[in-house]
């Protein structure tokens, strides 16, 4: 009980410090006003403790999918440094955090995929430590949710286990960025038209873009599933990743 | 096998279709245009904060975006060749029981 009401604290806080005024892949350091940058970091640090208590609970269940959790967080490394060119012009990467999430769970892939953000912005200036909150919540709360009820959409509609994969990482990855569209619409809205037109304007930039990678994204994370089940079986079903009929 | 190969084949049609098809532009990255569009959404916009360490130059850059590829990477083969060679040997073992149980 006393769990709970900190818990619905924690959260009242939380919307009395929704900036009011908003004057907002990866958001650069520095780019999101102080009250934006304070509020998605607030917003993701639950998360983060759930997600690091989901991946603890899940490794003392079944130790022997270690390797698997490694093989999750080195598939969103490799793609997340992809910077991949596409058809607006421009170029981003993928996520990479479809594989995890299917396999651990959404709340795994917060954590992993908020390490790979902070390597980028330490090590590459890419993002950023003040905007680490705000990128970390798009794609490592948002993307891997995102993914998770994808995947589990398509299963229960009774698409192939491939199919649900696809586009689940695929949805993953390009729910991502209208997240981070949104994130910027909201602290940047335009003087005329409002948050609406600022976000048609960054999802322009980021969406489209992130198209093809959607789909590339997608289609490597198949192909790593597909070795997964004919090589890594019993600990998919540890896992309860396939479905009744795909077993 | 093959079916991932033609998944991966259809990747790199994905990604090498747009630097035939787009001509005069560097590819930058998006998210150095959503920096231009806050510019021109609300010109005074002062980034309040920089970046504690950034690459000297693009050189470097790549460098670590590589080696956070071949990071990434090299782990990823060093698992599929432990699980290949894990999988080997448990269908020799099976094998062998078999062959016990004939004798």
């Amino acid at each position: 009980m006393k769990k709970v009401s900190w818990k619905v604290l924690y959260f009242v806080v939380l919307l009395l410090i929704v900036p009011k005024q908003a004057a907002a892949m990866h958001i650069m350091e520095g780019f999101l006003p102080l009250e934006w940058a304070i509020f998605w970091w607030a917003v993701t640090l639950p998360f983060l403790i759930m997600g690091y208590r989901s991946i603890r609970a899940k490794v003392k269940e079944n130790p022997e999918t270690k390797m698997l959790l490694g093989l999750s967080g080195a598939f969103a490394f490799v793609l997340s440094a992809l910077k991949i060119p596409s058809v607006t012009g421009s170029s981003s990467h993928p996520t990479g955090v479809g594989l995890g999430t299917i396999l651990f769970g959404p709340l795994a892939m917060t954590v992993v995929g908020s390490i790979v953000l902070l390597f980028q912005s330490l090590l590459l200036a890419h993002g950023g430590l003040t905007t680490l909150g705000a990128n970390a919540f798009s794609m490592a709360v948002c993307g891997p949710f995102i993914a998770y009820f994808v995947f589990k959409g398509a299963t229960i509609v009774g698409w192939s286990f491939s199919l649900a994969v696809f586009l689940s990482a695929a949805f993953g990855n390009l729910g991502t960025y209208v997240v981070t569209s949104v994130q910027l619409a909201l602290a940047f809205p335009s003087e005329v038209g409002g948050f609406i037109a600022s976000f048609t304007k960054f999802a322009g930039i980021f969406a489209l873009t992130q198209i093809p990678l959607a789909i590339s994204e997608g289609l490597l994370t198949v192909v790593v599933m597909n070795f997964l089940k004919k090589y890594n079986l019993s600990e998919l079903k540890l896992l309860r990743v396939l479905s009744k009929e795909a077993r | 096998m093959k079916k991932s190969l033609l998944l991966l084949f259809l990747v790199v049609i994905l990604a090498t279709f747009p630097l035939i098809t787009q001509k005069g532009t560097e590819f930058g990255g998006a998210d150095g245009k959503a920096e231009e569009a806050i510019i021109e959404i609300q010109p005074d916009y002062e980034p309040w904060f920089n970046s504690i360490w950034e690459p000297p130059g693009s050189e470097t850059e790549s460098l670590l975006f590589a080696l956070q590829a071949a990071i990434g990477s090299g782990f990823i083969g060093y698992f599929i060749g432990v699980m290949r060679q894990k999988n080997k040997q448990a269908t020799q073992e099976k094998e062998e029981k078999a062959s016990h149980v004939t004798h």
